[in-house]
């Protein structure tokens, strides 16, 4: 079992609540805007805290309000890709993809920016990159800080048609070859059914 | 009259308004914090009294400075007793009136940098395993770095013109507490003392634009559009 959440969460007027159990592979969490879909995930990364319920990834309990268990954001090991990115500014590419790094880590540096085809961005400043380029290293900043899991938040949107495609090809390789269990929050239906092992409506 | 030593007075009000810059930065830091990211009760009364001396005429602020550090006040008895040491008359009272003048505009700097740090890089940073204090060092303090730097070098600015709380608390003593500005205010009691004016002034213009223009050449290297001007 990869992910195993059950979390209930009031926001001001609205109360996120969510419940599922997934298997290995990616599991997208569908809904439309304005569902909770990210609050979901900042919970499950330990940025937001549930009001009640339980977050367990790959058999470890990360949070449960029963048994006061609240491990901090810092050693949850998620790898979170934001919807915007949130590349450091004052760092160049090479420098944002080593902060969170990890010796033990998945792959090193250069292999990860070989994977995401980013090589020949190492010395830009964030800035600088397209919208695409931007994605690919929040993921690459994400793999090498070792993560126990991907958390992926609309990591498409506002992308352009071509670019879209790289990254989702990148997205694909990391389900097939890298194994981690990747929760990946969308509202886009076909992106949804073209990655999917399993699918969690919200 | 005899002319004064101009340069003396120029190296004691740059070392007057180092020392003062100096000293407070780590406090208009840790205020500007507070007042940005803080939630306690009192931050209101806090805001206002760090503010208080940019209100007060300077005048207010040298007389209250005077009570407290004077030989009879409790700061003033407090430094004497425990480290045998008086700012009455001394450039070190001078410096102590500059920062306290200074104080304000450097906590709105920094409280201004530190308010526009994007809460959600922290939060990134955080997911990458980082710890708050790596959080700080790596992330937040680089980010507001340009206006902790605009700060210091408002209240340098600001030190090297202050003249009120100075001439009240430690007055007008030549070679300890004659700053620029308290040497033009002299110069100008004595009849034929223009030519020192001209001088003393064209100075201080000299020295006020130096530091905007250093801070502005700071800015622009350190990041990208973070100017002080």
């Amino acid at each position: 079992m990869s992910f195993d959440v059950a979390v209930e969460r009031r926001l001001g007027d609205t109360v996120v609540a969510c419940a599922f159990q997934t298997g290995s592979g990616l599991t997208a969490l569908f809904g439309p805007s304005g569902a909770g879909k990210t609050s979901v995930l900042n919970m499950i990364a330990g940025l937001l805290k549930p009001d009640t319920g339980r977050v367990a990834v790959g058999g470890e309990v990360l949070f449960d309000s029963a048994g006061s268990v609240d491990v901090p954001v810092q050693a949850r090991r998620a790898g979170y890709v934001f919807q915007d990115g949130r590349l450091f500014p004052h760092l160049r590419v090479r420098d944002n993809l080593a902060y969170g790094m990890q010796a033990e880590g998945l792959m090193g540096l250069d292999e990860a920016a070989d994977f995401l085809g980013i090589a020949h961005l190492l010395d830009r400043w964030p800035r600088s990159l397209s919208g695409g380029e931007a994605q690919r290293v929040a993921i690459g900043r994400a793999l090498l800080s070792n993560p126990r899991f991907l958390l992926m938040d609309e990591p498409l949107s506002g992308l352009d048609r071509a670019r879209r495609e790289g990254v989702l090809r990148v997205i694909e390789r990391l389900r097939d070859e890298v194994g981690l269990p990747i929760l990946y929050v969308s509202h886009d239906r076909t992106e949804v059914e073209q990655l999917a092992t399993t699918i969690v409506e919200l | 009259m005899m002319a004064p030593d101009v340069w003396g007075i120029v190296w004691l009000s740059l070392k007057v308004s180092a020392v003062a810059v100096g000293a407070c930065l780590p406090l208009a830091f840790a205020l500007a914090w507070a007042l940005a990211r803080g939630r306690f009760a009192g931050k209101v009364l806090l805001d206002a009294a760090v503010h208080l001396p940019l209100v007060l005429p300077p005048v207010v602020t040298g007389w209250l400075l005077l009570l407290a550090f004077g030989p009879q006040g409790p700061a003033g008895r407090w430094l004497e007793d425990v480290l045998g040491m008086t700012l009455m008359f001394r450039w070190t009272g001078a410096a102590l009136a500059a920062a306290v003048m200074a104080l304000p505009l450097m906590v709105r700097a920094m409280r201004l940098s530190i308010e526009a740090v994007d809460l959600r890089l922290e939060a990134a940073a955080m997911t990458l395993g980082a710890s708050r204090w790596r959080v700080f060092r790596t992330v937040t303090l680089p980010l507001a770095l340009p206006g902790v730097v605009a700060g210091a070098v408002l209240g340098f600015a600001r030190s090297l013109g202050e003249f009120g709380a100075t001439i009240t608390f430690v007055s007008n003593i030549p070679g300890e507490t004659q700053t620029l500005p308290l040497a033009i205010y002299s110069a100008l009691q004595v009849p034929g003392g223009e030519a020192v004016v001209t001088r003393l002034a064209v100075i201080s213009v000299l020295l006020s634009l130096a530091a905007l223009v250093v801070s502005e050449v700071l800015a622009r290297r350190m990041g990208r559009h973070a100017h002080v001007l």
